[in-house]
Parts: C-alpha cells; sequence; structure tokens
C-alpha cells in the first residue's frame, strides 16, 4: 500500500535505504550532502532503523568501511557530495574491482577552488571511470525509487558492482517534493536479502584483494569491464520489475516529447524539469524541439540513446561541469558515441550551472535558439556557455 | 566447501602451547631472514582460525597474494594502503549487526588488521585514529621495519635516527634520518584504549602472549611489532634473531604492555647492552661516527628513562 507524503529528496533517500533495512551506514557530513546521513542516525538513534551506523573520520574512510562491511556480506550504504567524493576517489575503483554492492547517494556539488558548497557535475564526471553502475535523479521520488533499485540491481548475483545515485545538490537534495512512498510488503518483494557469494567467513577462508601481476592485470580488468557491460539486463529487467510493482517506468534514456522532434535538448538530473517547461511553451508555438535525459550514464546507454536520438537533426547537450582543456564532458561522450551512425544529428554542447549558478527557463530557450544558430553557422568560441558572465 | 577439520596438536613449550598448525603456507615471496614473515607466522598461530584478517599494501600483501596465488589460509582482505583501519572497522561493524540480526551465528570472530609502519603511522595513522576513537572490537598489528621497505627502503616516520635510507641517505652533509622515530605506542595508548604492547619475533612466546591478548581484550588493542629487515637494514639473514634481541637488551626497542592505562616492562635488563652492539651489525648505520653512536645511546637512555618513570607512576 502506497501513500502520498511531502518529503525532502535527502529524506526520501534515507527512507529507502531505511525500507531496504540496510545493515552498514558509513557516512562522513559534507554540504549539501548531511541531511542523507543525519536522517539515517536519526532513525538508528529511534530504533527505527536497525543498523550500525558508523561515523567515520573522513569520506576516504566511509567507502573504506563500506568495503569491509559489504565483504562480510553486509547490506551497505554511504552518502557524500562533492570534494568528498573525490576525497574517496581511489576507494572507489575498489569498490568495483572488487565487486563490492555498496550503495551511496551523491548530493552533486561544485570542486574546489574557489570552494562552493552549490551543486553541478564536476564530481560525477570526475568519477565516471571508477566503474560504478551509475543513474542520474529528477525529483523526490525518483530518488526514492532510485535508491530502492541501486540495491536490488548492484546485489544481483550476476552484477555485484557498486551503484552511485546521483541528485542534485540543493536544488533536488533540499527541495521537499510529494511523492509516493510503498508499503513495505511491496519492497521486500522487489528487493530480496542480500547473499553475498564470497564473504570473508572462517569456514571458507578466501584471499580478497591479491596482487595482479602483469601475466593477470589485463585480464582481470577486461573481465571487470565486461561485467559491467553485461550488467545492462538486469538493470532493464529490475526497472521492468518495479514498473509491474510499484507502477512506475524508468529508462535508461527518458524521452519528453520527443515525436518528431528535429531539435532535441539532452539533460541530466534536476533541470530537466525545468527543460520541460520550455520544451512545452516551444512545442505550443509549433516547434518540433523535444528533450531527452540520461538516466543511466554507467554502463552508458549506447543502444538506447542512438535510436533515441536518430531521427533529429541537431542535438543540443547542456553539461554542468567542464573538462578542462576539452570542453563539455558530457557532449564529448554522446558525439563520440554517435560517430560510427550513418543518420545522426549535429551535436552542440553548452556548459552552465555550475557552482549553484541558476539555469532558469530562458537559458534553455537561449540554448536551443543558440543551438541552431551555431548548428547552421558555426561558432569560432571555444566553448559555448549559458548564463556566464 | 567447509575447510577439512585436522586434528590441532600442541606443543608445549615452558608453560605456552603453540598449535603446530600454519596458517600461512609456505611459498611465500619474502626474503630469506625476514622479520616480519616471522612476526605474522608466529600471529597467526596465536590468532587461531576464528579470525578475519584485513591486511594493509606492503610486503606482507605482496609477497603473500601473486594472483592466482596466496599464502593466506584464513579469511584475509587486502584493499589498499592507507585505508585498512576503516577497512576492519566495516568488517567488525559489519559482523556485530549481522550477528544482532540473527543473519549471522555468534562464533566470536576475531576482527585483525595489519600494515606496516607506514600504513600505520603515516598515510594510514588517521583511518587507525578513527577506528581506535570509535573503539571497534579489533586487534592492530603494526610491523614495523623503520622505512618503507617494499617500494625500496625509503624514509617514514618510524625510522630511527641516524638510519641511511633511500630518500633520506647518508652523505657529506647528512647522517640519514635526522628526525626522531615516531612513537605510535604512545600515540595509539593516547586513544585510551584497553590495551597497548610492543613485541618482536625474537621473543616468539612474548609476542604470541600478547597477540592473543590483544585479539581477546574487548575493545581496540595495538600491538607494535618491530622486525628487523635484512633489505633494508643491511644485514645476514642469519641474524634477525640476534639483531631483534639486541634491540630488546639495548633499551633501543623495550617490550612493554599498557593495559587499561597500567605500564608493564616485560624485560628490564639489570644491564642493559650499548647500543653500538646493535648499531654495528647493520649497514644502515655504517656511516655513523663515535659521536653520532653516542648521541644516539643518549637518545636510547632517555626514552627508556622516561618509559621506566612511566611504569614506575602506572604500574601494572
Amino acid at each position: 500500500m502506497s501513500r502520498r507524503v511531502a518529503l525532502e529528496a535527502s529524506h526520501a533517500v534515507a527512507e529507502a535505504a531505511r525500507m531496504a533495512d540496510v545493515d552498514v551506514i558509513s557516512a562522513y557530513p559534507i554540504t549539501p550532502q548531511t541531511h542523507i546521513p543525519e536522517r539515517l542516525a536519526e532513525m538508528v538513534a529511534d530504533g527505527e532503523l536497525n543498523a550500525a551506523y558508523v561515523p567515520v573520520e573522513s569520506e576516504h574512510s566511509a567507502m573504506s568501511a563500506c568495503l569491509g562491511a559489504s565483504a562480510i556480506g553486509a547490506r551497505t550504504f554511504t552518502a557524500t557530495a562533492g570534494p568528498g567524493l573525490e576525497y574517496m576517489h581511489n576507494v572507489l575503483y575498489v569498490a568495483s574491482a572488487m565487486r563490492f554492492p555498496v550503495i551511496m547517494a551523491v548530493a552533486n556539488r561544485a570542486l574546489s577552488a574557489p570552494i562552493s558548497i552549490w551543486g553541478d557535475h564536476s564530481d560525477v564526471m570526475a568519477v565516471r571511470d571508477t566503474g560504478w553502475i551509475q543513474v542520474f535523479c529528477q525529483n523526490s521520488q525518483e530518488a526514492f525509487d532510485m535508491t530502492i533499485w541501486a540495491f536490488r540491481v548492484g546485489e544481483d548475483r550476476s552484477v555485484l558492482f557498486p551503484v552511485m545515485v546521483h541528485l542534485d545538490g540543493f536544488t533536488l537534495s533540499h527541495v521537499v517534493e510529494p511523492m509516493f512512498l510503498p508499503g513495505q510488503a511491496d519492497v521486500d518483494r522487489f528487493l530480496p536479502r542480500f547473499q553475498y557469494p564470497y564473504s570473508l567467513d572462517p569456514d571458507r577462508p578466501m584471499t580478497h584483494g591479491a596482487l595482479g601481476p602483469p601475466d593477470i592485470y589485463s585480464e582481470a580488468k577486461l573481465a571487470q569491464e565486461m561485467a559491467l557491460q553485461e550488467s545492462r539486463s538486469v538493470i532493464l529487467a529490475a526497472w521492468d520489475e518495479f514498473a509491474s510493482i510499484f507502477g512506475r517506468n524508468y529508462r535508461p534514456v527518458e524521452e519528453y516529447r520527443t515525436e518528431g522532434a528535429e531539435t532535441l535538448l539532452l539533460t541530466m538530473g534536476s533541470y530537466t524539469e525545468t527543460a520541460k517547461i520550455v520544451i512545452d511553451e516551444r512545442r505550443d508555438k509549433g516547434e518540433a524541439v523535444g528533450l531527452i535525459s540520461l538516466r543511466l550514464w554507467r554502463p552508458f546507454p549506447f543502444e538506447e540513446f542512438r535510436q533515441t536520438v536518430s531521427g533529429a537533426r541537431l542535438l543540443i547537450v547542456f553539461d554542468r561541469c567542464i573538462s578542462f582543456g576539452m570542453g563539455g564532458p558530457v557532449f564529448s561522450e554522446v558525439r563520440s558515441a554517435l560517430y560510427d551512425q550513418d543518420k545522426r544529428p549535429k551535436v552542440v554542447g553548452f556548459v552552465g550551472g555550475l557552482g549553484g549558478r541558476d539555469v532558469p527557463e530562458k537559458e534553455f530557450g537561449y540554448m536551443i535558439d543558440r543551438g541552431r544558430e551555431v548548428a547552421e553557422k558555426g561558432s569560432d568560441r571555444m566553448i559555448e556557455t549559458v548564463g556566464i558572465r | 566447501m567447509k575447510r577439512q577439520e585436522t586434528e590441532v596438536k600442541a606443543v608445549k613449550f615452558g608453560d605456552s602451547h603453540v598449535t603446530t598448525k600454519e596458517f600461512l603456507a609456505p611459498g611465500h615471496n619474502f626474503c630469506t631472514g625476514c622479520g616480519e614473515s616471522l612476526a605474522i607466522r608466529m600471529a597467526l598461530k596465536a590468532l587461531g582460525e576464528n579470525v578475519i584478517l584485513a591486511n594493509a599494501t606492503g610486503c606482507a600483501e605482496v609477497c603473500t597474494t601473486p594472483l592466482p596465488y596466496t599464502s593466506w589460509r584464513i579469511p584475509w582482505i587486502h584493499t589498499l594502503f592507507e585505508n585498512v583501519g576503516a577497512v576492519i572497522s566495516g568488517v567488525e561493524a559489519g559482523l556485530k549487526i549481522s550477528v544482532q540480526k540473527g543473519r549471522l551465528e555468534d562464533r566470536g570472530i576475531k576482527c585483525v588488521a595489519m600494515g606496516g609502519d607506514g600504513a600505520t603511522s603515516d598515510i594510514g595513522l588517521q583511518a587507525l585514529s578513527g577506528a581506535f576513537e570509535r573503539g571497534h572490537d579489533f586487534l592492530y598489528i603494526c610491523l614495523d621495519n623503520e622505512a618503507y621497505m617494499n617500494t625500496g627502503i625509503q624514509r617514514s616516520s618510524a625510522t630511527p635516527y641516524g638510519a641511511a635510507t633511500t630518500t633520506a641517505p647518508a652523505g657529506k652533509l647528512s647522517i640519514g634520518q635526522i628526525t626522531r622515530k615516531k612513537n605510535m605506542p604512545a600515540i595509539a595508548a593516547a586513544h585510551d584504549i584497553p590495551y597497548v604492547a610492543t613485541a618482536s619475533p625474537s621473543y616468539r612466546f612474548d609476542l604470541m602472549k600478547k597477540i592473543r591478548k590483544g585479539a581477546e581484550i574487548k575493545g581496540p588493542a595495538y600491538v607494535h611489532i618491530l622486525v628487523p629487515c635484512p633489505t633494508g637494514w643491511r644485514h645476514g639473514g642469519d641474524v634477525t634473531i640476534e639483531i631483534g634481541q639486541l634491540a630488546v637488551q639495548t633499551g633501543i626497542f623495550p617490550l612493554y604492555e599498557i593495559e587499561h592505562g597500567r605500564y608493564r616492562l616485560n624485560a628490564d635488563p639489570p644491564k642493559r647492552k650499548p647500543v653500538r652492539e646493535y648499531l654495528k651489525l647493520q649497514g644502515r648505520y655504517r656511516h655513523l661516527t663515535d659521536e653520532n653512536i653516542e648521541t644516539v645511546q643518549a637518545m636510547v637512555d632517555a626514552d627508556y628513562a622516561r618509559l621506566k618513570e612511566k611504569v614506575e607512576a602506572f604500574p601494572a
């Protein structure tokens, strides 16, 4: 039985971890992630959640403790943001390579310097190659749904990968929204108990994290890549199952009014909802514009993405990060994903919304107009920006 | 696949019993005469098989686990260099809550973390301090060979005054290490944890007794073992035990315990040997002048006197 509630997205994530009956939470405070571990600590203190809350002394230790807990077969959760995600960078690679299904919410935040506690996607992009499954959320409902789903996918016997659930710092993490909270029975039906097949156990001594000499390292890494690519089928099946139980459908590439669209705008995360307003306005004026949003960031949804954009003439990509010396990272990736396609749109990238800079509706309008101009006449700018003086 | 039960035989030495089982399999890549491998072998015998061991990056991990081989006959995990204190925190917290939730049966599994002097007193100090402060029930074993031996004998904060290493070499203008060895047992003790001890593989029953005590005591425990390294200290593999004995007999590495804040010196030679006898067996001190050795002797005397003051002030 689901009920309609108003929840801050951070609390929705905490609620999802509670309903998943998580065993170990290990987290370190960093704005704008704090409301997630605070709420979980409160639940543990009030006896609403029977879990070990490990108040570690750094993000590096937060993730390291998650590895240890996961290795004995405990369901494990953490949350971080921006510089905290970077501080645990080294450990992120270990989590995926050693196949520990740690689930982590990231309240996306800018990176220093100058120090900024506000949101953008610099933190995500810096960890895109760490081997984690990564998804983006647009609202509180999705923050809850993706967290539950993350446990289901990451802990699947044929997946065993850690999963990052991205929610934009402040613009999503701190926003109270109406949402449906499912009943515990439905969550239990969707999410079976974690059965880690390789747990540290004196009855079956196993060596975890051995040295990889050159004659074996390459094969180990290729095996990891193959396993991550193959996780797609479970990712999709779990969303199908989610839809059948909870009635909400999720796809790797979400579409909004894309039918017959000649121009497509691509966003990730919470700004997708702002962009929808602009798409509605433009559609009302008779413009053939649509919106797509990358929900699944890793493994990259090549097939779904190519199919979704194949009919468009122009794809406009909005990046909330600069890959220094290169431009927008999402722009680079999607353009590369289209290179071998016979039928492909032109791709124009914009960078904006850095360090919490607001991107109001009119800026999405600007991206559509300027994007068309650049596609037609080209541009002599190094990088196209939006909302930056 | 349950481990095959074999009969546990005990050999009697004095009033101690030591299992004949080996938990560190032969065929590893430790150097000949390695003090660290001896210490690990003894520690594992003292711990028995109901244990989970987390290892920091270092000689111990590199020498025992070249894929697809492993020397470990107990559950063992290695992730990174700097985080073993946090990894064992997660193992311990996970075990405890799993037992509490009825998902695992309570078998009294001991949680043990192990790292070299670099992993302990330099790069991993923060993670270890956090684990001590949070009060996890675990034993930490520091295998101190007084430099980054695995990467090629670079100085660490545990390298003693006057020792030559590759990043603090002795030269025309330098005697090598010019700083004093970081007092890691004192740092551990400053966390007010229930048990801190120093040990040496040259005193094997003392070492095993301390490992067992550290594992059995509730809460965090720290055992700091000085492990001679023939490769890094530049001595023959045949004098490892002798050097370990001299470290204790000269007082440069006294054996002591701090149990709930109470000090006990385990060996207090009536007349300590001159530190020169310890230094002269090791190539890393070859360059020291008589004057330098006097400086080292004065440091050892002062440190030893300070330790004895604590033993007298807070006796066990």
